[in-house]
C-alpha cells in the first residue's frame, strides 16, 4: 500500500524485566488520516509509539517512516515526526517560550519567532510565554507540551493520550486543534482511553490489547466487522422464563419478563431471525413490537477488553 | 548534520550555567582563592622551593586543575543527569541527532565552562603569588584537552549513574583524592620510596605535571607521557559513550 507514511512491520518489544510488551504488530499509518489507538492499561500503546519515536529499542521487527527505515535513515523520519508523550515532563525553569524555541532548533529548524508565536497563539499559550514552566498549571503544561511538538513543523504527529487529565473544555479545544491540523495535511496518531474520543476524532482506530493489535478499521467497518447487532422483541404478556423452545438461540429475557433479547452477528450468513420468529408462532408468544440495535465501539471495546480477561 | 540542534543544546547548558553562575563559578573561585592564600600566601613564604620555583606558584597549575577536574566531571555528568532523571529526555532521544552531536553539544558547553573556570582561577591566583605562563599556547591546549577528557568522562557517568549518590561518587571520592595525591602540593622527586612509585601510578600526576610544565618549563615527567594520559583521558571515555549509544545502555529501555 503506497499511501502508507508509516509502516510497522512486525514490531516486537520485551522489556529487560521479560515483560513481553509487543508481541508483533503490523500497522500501517494512512497518510493524513487520524489513527486512534485503544486498549487496556499496559497494553503496549505508549511502547509502540515510543519505539517509532526511538526512545525505546525495538527487540524485533522495523518501522518504515515514507519507505525508509526509521533508524537509517533517523534524520528524515525524525524531523517529520513530532511527539506529545504520555508523561509531563518539562524543564521547570525554562520559560514557555524558551521551551518551544529550544524544541525547534533541536530538531534543526532556524529560529523563527512568527512561528513561535503563532503555535503559541494557537495553543492559548500566548499570555504565557513569559511564565516558567513550573507555574503554569497540568493543562498548560500538556498544551506546552504540543506546543513543543508542534514547534518544527512536523507532518506526523504522535499524541500519547493527549486529553489525559484536561477539563472537558480543553478537551473540546483540543479536539479541534487536531482536525486543523489534520486539514493542513498532518498525520495524527493518538492514545485514548476515551472510547468517545476516538468515535469523535478518528478516521481509523485500533485495537491494541496485551501487545497486539486485535482489530484496526475505519468505525463503521470496525462495528460492522466486530459489533453485534441485537434484535428486542415486546411481548405482548411478560413471561417468567426463556421457554426451552428459544434455548438454541441463546436469547436472554430483560424488562422483568416483557422482552426477549437476541444477539447476531449482522455479517453472518444466516442471521436466525427468521426461524426464531417461525419459532416463537409455534409456542404461540405473541408480540407487539421489534427493534434492532448496532453495537457501539465502547461496546465493542469492553467485549475486546472482556475477552483478554477472560483469555 | 544538526547544526541548529547542536546549538540548542549548547545554549541551554551554558543558560543554565548563568542562571547558577554563583554555584557554578563564584563557589570554586572563593574555594580556590582560600587555598592561594593559605597555601600560597601564608605557608608558601615559610616553605623552601619546589622543584626551584617558588611554593605559592608552584602550586597554582595543581590547584587549577583540581577545580576544573571536579567541575568538568559535575557539571557534565549533571547535564545529561538531570533531563534524564526528569524524563526530558524524550526530546533528546527523539531529535534528528546523531550520538556525535548529542555528544559534541554536551561535552562541547560543559568543557567551555571548565576552560572558562580555569581562566577565572589562573587571574585569582595572580592576585595572590607570581605567576608566568612558559608556554602559553600549550597552557591553553592542554587545558582544553584535559577538560574535554574529563566532560567526556562525566558524560559517561550522568549517563551511568542511576541516583544522585552515584553521580557524586567518583568525583568526591575517586578524582578529587587522585589529584591531592598527584603532585598538586609537591614534586613526586620531593619524596621518598615506596610513595614516589605509588604516586606514579596515580595517572593524575602526569596532568598535573605536564601542566605545571606549560607553565614553568619544568615537570617530575616526560611531557609525552603526560600526553599520552591526556589521549587516553579522552579516548577511553569516548570508547565508552559511543558502546552506550550503540545499545542504548541505560539511556533506552
Ligand atoms: N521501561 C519499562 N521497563 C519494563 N517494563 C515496561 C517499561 N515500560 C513499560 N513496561 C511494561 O510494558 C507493558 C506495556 O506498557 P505501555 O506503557 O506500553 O502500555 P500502555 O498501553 O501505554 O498503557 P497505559 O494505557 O497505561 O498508558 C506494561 O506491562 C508495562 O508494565
Ligand atoms: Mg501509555
Amino acid at each position: 500500500m503506497s499511501d502508507a507514511i508509516v509502516r510497522i512491520e512486525g514490531l516486537r518489544k520485551a522489556y529487560a524485566n521479560g515483560v513481553e510488551a509487543l508481541k508483533g504488530v503490523d500497522l500501517d499509518i494512512r497518510k493524513g488520516e487520524i489513527l486512534a489507538l485503544l486498549g487496556p492499561n499496559g497494553a503496549g500503546k505508549t511502547t509502540l509509539i515510543n519505539i517509532v519515536c526511538g526512545i525505546v529499542t525495538a527487540t524485533g521487527g522495523q518501522v518504515l517512516v515514507d519507505g525508509k527505515n526509521w533508524l537509517q535513515d533517523f534524520r528524515s523520519a525524525r524531523t517529520r515526526i513530532g511527539l506529545v508523550p504520555q508523561e509531563l515532563t518539562t524543564d521547570a525553569f525554562e520559560s514557555v517560550w524558551a521551551t518551544v524555541s529550544f524544541s525547534r532548533g533541536l530538531f534543526g529548524k532556524p529560529r523563527d519567532d512568527a512561528k513561535v508565536e503563532e503555535i503559541l497563539k494557537r495553543l492559548t499559550l500566548w499570555d504565557k510565554r513569559k511564565s516558567e514552566m513550573r507555574e503554569l498549571s497540568g493543562g498548560m503544561k500538556r498544551r506546552v507540551m504540543i506546543a513543543k511538538a508542534l514547534a518544527h513543523e512536523p507532518d506526523i504527529l504522535f499524541l500519547d493520550e493527549p486529553t489525559a487529565g484536561v477539563d472537558v473544555e480543553l478537551r473540546r479545544d483540543m479536539w479541534e486543534l487536531v482536525r486543523k491540523l489534520r486539514a493542513d495535511g498532518t498525520t495524527i496518531i493518538l492514545t485514548t482511553h476515551y472510547i468517545e474520543e476516538a468515535e469523535e476524532m478518528a478516521d481509523r482506530v485500533g485495537v491494541i490489547r496485551k501487545g497486539e493489535l486485535v482489530a484496526l478499521g475505519d468505525k463503521k467497518g470496525l462495528m460492522a466487522q466486530l459489533g453485534q447487532r441485537t434484535l428486542k422483541i415486546t411481548l405482548d404478556d411478560p413471561i417468567s422464563e426463556v421457554p426451552s423452545g428459544l434455548s438454541e438461540w441463546g436469547v436472554a429475557l430483560e424488562d422483568e419478563g416483557h422482552t426477549l433479547c437476541y444477539r447476531f452477528d449482522s455479517h453472518a450468513e444466516q442471521t436466525g431471525i427468521p426461524q426464531l420468529m417461525r419459532r416463537l408462532d409455534e409456542l404461540h408468544l405473541g408480540w407487539k413490537d421489534l427493534a434492532t440495535h448496532q453495537s457501539s465501539l465502547e461496546d465493542i471495546f469492553v467485549s475486546l477488553v472482556h475477552e483478554e480477561r477472560a483469555a | 548534520m544538526n547544526v541548529q540542534g547542536v546549538k540548542s543544546i549548547y545554549r541551554f547548558e551554558m543558560a543554565r550555567w548563568g542562571r547558577t553562575l554563583w554555584q557554578s563559578l563564584v563557589t570554586p573561585v572563593i574555594t580556590t582563592a582560600l587555598y592561594f592564600l593559605v597555601f600560597g600566601s601564608a605557608i608558601g613564604s615559610r616553605m623552601s622551593d619546589m622543584a626551584g620555583i617558588p611554593f605559592g606558584s608552584f602550586i597554582v597549575p595543581g590547584l587549577i586543575l583540581l577545580s576544573v577536574l571536579t567541575q568538568a566531571l559535575m557539571n557534565a555528568s549533571f547535564g545529561i543527569f538531570f533531563p534524564k532523571f526528569t524524563g526530558t529526555i524524550y526530546e533528546i532521544l527523539s531529535a534528528p541527532l546523531s550520538p556525535i552531536e548529542t555528544v559534541t553539544a554536551y561535552v562541547g558547553a560543559a568543557a567551555t565552562k571548565a576552560v572558562i573556570l580555569a581562566l577565572v582561577t589562573l587571574a585569582t591566583a595572580t592576585l595572590f603569588v607570581d605567576v608566568w605562563v612558559t608556554h602559553p599556547l600549550l597552557m591553553v591546549l592542554f587545558l582544553i584537552a584535559i577538560s574535554i577528557g574529563f566532560c567526556l568522562m562525566g558524560f559517561a557517568i550522568g549517563i551511568w549513574a542511576k541516583n544522585f549518590e552515584q553521580l557524586q561518587v567518583i568525583p568526591l571520592l575517586v578524582v578529587t583524592p587522585l589529584t591531592f595525591l598527584g603532585g598538586v602540593f609537591y614534586s613526586v622527586n620531593a619524596i621518598g620510596e615506596p610513595w614516589r612509585t605509588v604516586t606514579l601510578l596515580n595517572p593524575i600526576l602526569y596532568l598535573v605535571a605536564g601542566y605545571r610544565w606549560t607553565f614553568f618549563g619544568v615537570s617530575d615527567v616526560p611531557v609525552w607521557a603526560s600526553i599520552a594520559v591526556m589521549a587516553a583521558a579522552i579516548l577511553l571515555p569516548l570508547a565508552a559513550i559511543v558502546w552506550v549509544f550503540r545499545t542504548g545502555y541505560r539511556l533506552k529501555s
